[in-house]
């Protein structure tokens, strides 16, 4: 009996892992492809084909080309300069909000508090595209069109309608530390600062973390804000744009390279920070 | 029903039991979710009844300074020792009244028939008298300023009341016999018991620009004839928008109604199959990496995670790449290894299979969302007590048993939340429809070049930003608020999380 529910266990395991391997394989693989082409470069110096005819480049193809005209002949360094400033600064702003406006919901009780939670539900509710058109309006009308200062305003001008995961986590940080700080002589000012704020790491991580990589992803807003300013386009709009068809033919290779320079940090930022997204999507997301 | 006869009923009879009872409950939970929209709608308007009798009454009763300063703001605090707060009560009046003659006044008078006011100068030319047009104010500008100084105005309404009200407090401190606040006093008081003045000021200055007027525009936008054929002069056409999105053919030819239909019926199918497509398998992928006696777990964990930390645009972007139609693609090189033949399967563009799209991006929606799935649930599910699979497992019940009869109900229960935001995410999924598809394979019996995997979300951004249908396109964007906003606020009221905020507190 024991035998056979070993032999049976491991007959289960090992299915497991077959079914893992296989769906690892095909997960990872368009990242894969990705990364093998960006380093696929034509061996006589032209350009090569946007399509190679074999499912992984030839060795005789793989070279450094793509990157470094990556940084020698195109506009990437300045699209990447543009996206830091414009999510360093939005992240900042955005973070800020969130946590002003989630303190004040969580801990604070005042007249217009729930008409104020539930007026900012509904305005979360608008699809985010319907705004972009006059949003772009708006801009125009404050001059701000075509510059880094009006992206970043519009990333982070909405931010505080964030605030319900963060809301979610104060309200589980028990009110009697707020009574015993009270009754010690702070104000609800240094409540903030020096009680609540140091107990939830988590979640300021996580607001940063979404809130910083939120510019790196967006292509839509850019595209309506920045128009035909190729100078201050954010690195999303950029690769976005050499996959159109006039550009295509000749930019593909370096939207490749592009897109993994882009991802290597995004991605060890997240990998790094793993911990804390988790945390912050099921402090908001999950109650019973 | 009772407990015994419903646990004596077979799974068939539950099941139908407890759909009856959701059919049941749902005009109740209509009819409750109606009542508190009602019951809010009256606590607004007493409130306004309320403060307008305190506004009267204060008037009636206070002195002559407290009369004046409802008249001129601020002087019930400069002539009672509250200099800092009175000028300041002073200037935002005398700034709104310079706003509202240099500026607002103009386009709130031309908001009523927003036609773009135009003026024809006559100059010489060669001898000829010639004219030419030139539009003063473009009816966009009027409709946006108009909406600034609506929205200047309200501001300026609470402040106006919130200086009567200081008048009159401070009226009654001086006739109590005791010293009205000073500046300091108050400002100290802004860090304490009026913190959230403080706190929320600036957000909510943000958010009224650059969420609430954009988002006021668009809801007016809605009821004009605003699009790239009139775009310096449009007028109010009233609901004719949403008459154009709800009309049948006329004359044979592509209709609205026709493509809002099938799009919105898409749209629905899309979502539910995006969401629960994810959320069982991303449970079973977690489940199986979390599994006892499964090494290397973190190794499964990363390769999944690494798809969500890549930027979705460039991933999907790749993945629109790799599923093109030409020979050379991924997709068509691995299917001629499998054939042995060059083969070119054609995902996207054929209007007669438009099946295969719709389950391509399906499938590319798996692979994009299991890894949100696998990261969310792991804790979650490893919180399941253990003693339940094992009482189950003696029972003698199998993998797929405990998954449907333990796992499932646990999850939804806790997860509810989660599943409506990822539904209501998926309603408004723009990034895989457009990158990926682009909503195409287009018919022709699609208005506005739509097509087959089109969601309502790209739909509008078609129409709004390549149509250049603002008008339309607002009016879509109402309908899907309207469908997101009551399936979330219903299931949010019924769920137990709204109703117990301050359990933890």
């Amino acid at each position: 009996m024991i035998k056979s529910y070993k032999l049976r266990r491991g007959i289960a395991n090992a299915l497991i892992y077959i079914a893992l391997a296989v769906m690892g394989l095909i997960w990872i693989f368009p990242l894969v492809w990705l990364v093998a082409h960006s380093f696929r470069v034509d061996p006589n110096g032209g350009v090569p084909a946007i399509l190679s005819t074999t499912l992984f480049p030839k060795v005789s193809e793989l070279g450094f080309d793509n990157y470094i005209g990556l940084f020698r002949d195109t506009m990437f360094m300045k699209w990447f300069s543009n996206t830091l400033i414009v999510a360093t600064c939005s992240c900042i702003i955005s973070t800020l909000s969130v946590l002003m406006v989630a303190y004040s919901f969580s801990r604070l009780r005042f007249k217009a508090r729930k008409p104020f939670i539930n007026v900012g539900m509904i305005m979360g509710m608008f699809p985010g595209f319907m705004t972009t058109i006059a949003l772009y309006y708006i801009l125009k009308m404050m001059g701000l069109t075509q510059t880094l200062l009006g992206l970043t305003l519009c990333y982070s001008g909405g931010a505080g309608l964030g605030y319900l995961v963060a809301k979610g986590f104060f309200d589980t940080i028990p009110r009697a530390l707020d009574e015993a700080a009270t009754i010690d002589g702070a104000n609800r000012n240094q409540i903030f600062w020096k009680i609540i704020l140091p107990m939830s790491k988590p979640i300021v991580v996580y607001t940063v973390l979404t809130s910083f990589i939120s510019p790196w992803c967006d292509f839509i807003l850019v595209k309506i804000i920045m128009g035909t300013e190729v100078e201050k386009y954010t690195i999303s709009r950029g690769l976005w744009m050499w996959t159109d068809k006039e550009y295509k033919s000749n930019y593909y290779r370096y939207f490749l390279s592009g897109s993994v320079v882009v991802a290597i940090p995004i991605t060890a930022l997240f990998l790094y920070m793993q911990k804390y997204y988790v945390e912050g999507v099921t402090a908001g997301g999950v109650k019973g | 029903m009772t407990y015994t006869e419903y646990m004596s009923l077979n799974a068939f009879q539950r099941f139908w039991y407890k759909f009856t009872q959701f059919i049941k409950a749902i005009p109740s939970n209509l009819k409750n979710f109606f009542c508190a929209i009602g019951r809010g709608i009256k606590n607004f308007f007493c409130g306004i009844g309320r403060g307008c009798k305190d506004f009267v009454l204060g008037f009636i009763k206070g002195d002559i300074i407290t009369k004046l300063s409802y008249l001129i703001m601020g002087l019930g605090n400069i002539t009672r020792g509250q200099i800092i707060k009175g000028v300041a009560f002073f200037a935002i009046e005398v700034l709104y009244i310079l706003f509202m003659v240099f500026f607002g006044g103009t386009y709130l008078g031309l908001f009523f028939k927003l036609e773009a006011v135009k003026d024809i100068n006559y100059f010489e030319f060669m001898g000829k008298q010639m004219e030419q047009v030139v539009v003063k104010y473009y009816s966009n500008q009027i409709l946006l300023y108009g909406i600034l100084a609506m929205m200047v105005t309200a501001a300026f309404i609470a402040i106006y009341i919130a200086s009567t009200k200081s008048a009159r407090k401070n009226e009654e401190i001086i006739k109590a016999g005791k010293k009205p606040m000073t500046f300091m006093e108050e400002s100290k008081e802004l860090l304490d018991s009026k913190f959230h003045t403080t706190m929320l000021s600036l957000p909510v200055i943000l958010i009224c620009v650059f969420v609430l007027l954009p988002l006021i525009f668009m809801i007016f936008m809605a009821f004009t004839n605003y699009s790239d054929v009139n775009y310096d002069s449009f007028q109010w056409i009233g609901l004719d928008n949403f008459k154009e999105i709800f009309s049948a053919s006329q004359g044979g030819g592509a209709s609205m109604g026709y493509t809002f239909a099938k799009i919105t019926g898409w749209t629905i199918i899309w979502a539910i199959f995006a969401t629960f497509s994810n959320y069982i398998l991303g449970m079973v992928v977690a489940l199986m990496i979390n599994k006892k006696g499964i090494k290397l777990k973190k190794l499964w964990r990363t390769l999944f995670v690494m798809t969500i930390a890549v930027p979705q645009f460039v991933t999907l972007l790749v993945m629109a790449q790799m599923l093109s139609n030409s020979s050379e693609s991924p997709l068509n090189l691995i299917a001629s290894m499998f054939t042995g033949e060059p083969s070119s399967i054609d995902v996207w563009s054929k209007a007669n299979n438009a099946i295969l799209a719709r389950i391509t991006v399906i499938v590319v929606n798996i692979w994009v969302g299991i890894p949100y799935t696998i990261l969310m649930t792991s804790g979650i599910l490893m919180n399941i007590p253990e003693d339940l699979y094992e009482s189950a497992k003696i029972d003698g019940a199998g993998p797929v048993k405990s998954f449907t009869k333990i796992t499932l109900p646990y999850m939804l229960f806790v997860t509810t939340p989660y599943l409506i935001t990822t539904f209501i995410g998926n309603i408004n999924n723009f990034n895989v429809i457009y990158l990926l598809s682009e909503g195409g394979p287009k018919v022709s019996d699609y208005k506005y070049s739509a097509g087959k995997t089109d969601l309502l979300i790209t739909l509008l951004f078609k129409l709004s930003v390549n149509q250049n249908k603002y008008g339309l396109g607002a009016a879509i964007g109402i309908l899907v608020f309207i469908v997101c906003a009551t399936l979330s606020l219903v299931t949010f009221n019924m769920t137990k999380s709204a109703k117990n905020e301050e359990e933890f507190s």
